[in-house]
């Protein structure tokens, strides 16, 4: 396995507070990291580094090769991809659209949409708008869209809410494809239980540092 | 950078045609405006002809603010502006599709804006069709102006009283000088020298767009 993101000692202030207080981290490839933590532990704060949304106030920053203390930060996010637990689409456009225009901007081809709705199961809704559609549903429609852009960093901030058993295996089967094409993932999860199925390491935090670092 | 632009434009443009905000919403709110503003001057026609080219560039100036929101509140469902974001589309790109789908929704609104100037307060029809020209300067300067402020104010609690305060001032010149070049137009006097300052101020507003609008973005 190789190192694809490392945060040495980082600090990250938001309205001078705080939000990550010398976390540090590595990360690698063909992993499932697991973040824990009660609210506020920095999880969400993690993901935002990583994914060159914050700024980094201190410490060491590198992901995907990218220095992030140095580097203009947009160079990273074409590399990454990001799910958020809200949903993050235009909902007067449908799900074949919005992948349309995501494929468009980040450059990646057409064909690669049908392919994508497959996977997620989402075929027969693709001309549904996607204010429509149910959250489940949606957060599939997330999922096709990192699929298409196919990172080599999948960041996904509790993707597990909103989801049913059988939606809850389906990202598991997921997952352990990404993992298994060569890309690293971290999904932070308030839930305690049940990551064990798919996480090779679970990284508990609290208070904005790393607590502890398992690896199953 | 064309191709993102087009994205863009392409994306707000159907976003809009399906929501008809700008149908049901925005045309409306012009026309009342415009007769309001009609009434407020009185029952009189050389008057309401001389007020014209003002009464019109004041209701599009109106409309221009609550179309920025409108243009900068479809990316503000939560995560939608990260999700897009992580896109990692050029800013320049972005800029200029949302200034081209901004562009393209004032000139329908203008349209009938001044169909209604000439029915409502009875402009001469071909001294207002010759001031088109201007017009469509001034509006593209305001798009791209109003993109750029948009983005500015984009996110904040305040959004809807801060863009105001930040876009009319600068805007009051446009305003002017869009005023003036229709006065001319309607007259038959040559308006050069006002198409020549709305250029440059379209212009200006595109580069600084085009240089600043990923700054502005990150902010």
């Amino acid at each position: 396995m190789a190192t694809i993101a490392e945060l040495v000692d980082v600090v990250v202030t938001s309205g001078g507070f705080p939000v990550l207080a010398g976390a540090t981290l590595e990360l690698h490839d063909h992993e499932v990291t697991v973040l824990t933590g009660d609210n506020g532990a920095g999880k969400t704060s993690v993901l935002r580094v990583l994914a060159g949304l914050s700024r980094v106030t201190s410490g060491r920053a590198e992901v995907l090769g990218v220095d992030l203390m140095t580097t203009d930060r947009r160079v990273l996010r074409r590399r990454v991809g990001w799910l958020g637990h809200e949903g993050s689409f235009y909902d007067d456009l449908t799900v074949k659209e919005n992948l349309t225009f995501a494929a468009g901007m980040a450059d990646r081809p057409v064909d690669a949409i049908a392919t994508a709705l497959d996977r997620v199961g989402l075929t027969s809704r693709q001309n549904t708008r996607t204010q429509q559609l149910s959250a489940g549903q949606r957060r599939r429609l997330g999922l096709a869209w990192l699929l298409i852009r196919r990172p080599a960093l999948w960041l996904l901030d509790e993707p597990y809410a909103s989801l049913d058993a059988r939606g809850r295996e389906f990202l598991d089967d997921l997952l352990r494809d990404v993992v298994a094409a060569g890309a690293g993932v971290v999904v932070s999860s308030h839930d305690p239980l049940g990551h064990e199925r798919f996480a090779t390491r679970t990284v508990e935090m609290a208070g904005g540092r790393v607590l502890k670092d398992q690896s199953a | 950078m064309m191709r993102v632009a087009w994205l863009v434009a392409r994306k707000d443009l159907r976003i809009e045609t399906r929501s008809r905000v700008l149908l049901w919403q925005v045309l409306p709110f012009g026309v009342i405006a415009l007769i309001l503003s009609g009434l407020a001057v009185g029952p009189n026609d050389d008057a309401m002809r001389h007020a014209a080219p003002g009464l019109f560039y004041l209701v599009i100036l109106l409309v221009v603010l609550f179309m920025i929101g409108r243009a900068q509140a479809v990316e503000a469902p939560a995560g939608t502006r990260t999700s897009v974001t992580m896109l990692g589309g050029d800013p320049a790109g972005i800029f200029l599709g949302k200034t081209l789908a901004l562009a393209l929704e004032l000139i329908v609104t203008a349209a009938v804006l001044l169909a209604g100037v000439v029915v409502l307060l009875h402009a001469p029809l071909a001294g207002t069709a010759s001031a088109i020209p201007s017009v469509l300067l001034t509006l593209g300067a305001l798009a791209a102006g109003g993109t750029l402020y948009g983005a500015l104010v984009a996110g904040a609690d305040v959004q809807a009283t801060l863009l105001p305060i930040i876009a009319l001032p600068p805007f009051a010149g446009l305003l002017i000088v869009g005023e003036k070049s229709f006065a001319a137009a309607v007259a038959g006097q040559s308006s050069v020298k006002w198409l020549l300052f709305l250029s440059v101020s379209l212009l200006a507003y595109l580069a600084v767009g085009i240089l600043l609008y990923g700054v502005t973005e990150e902010s």
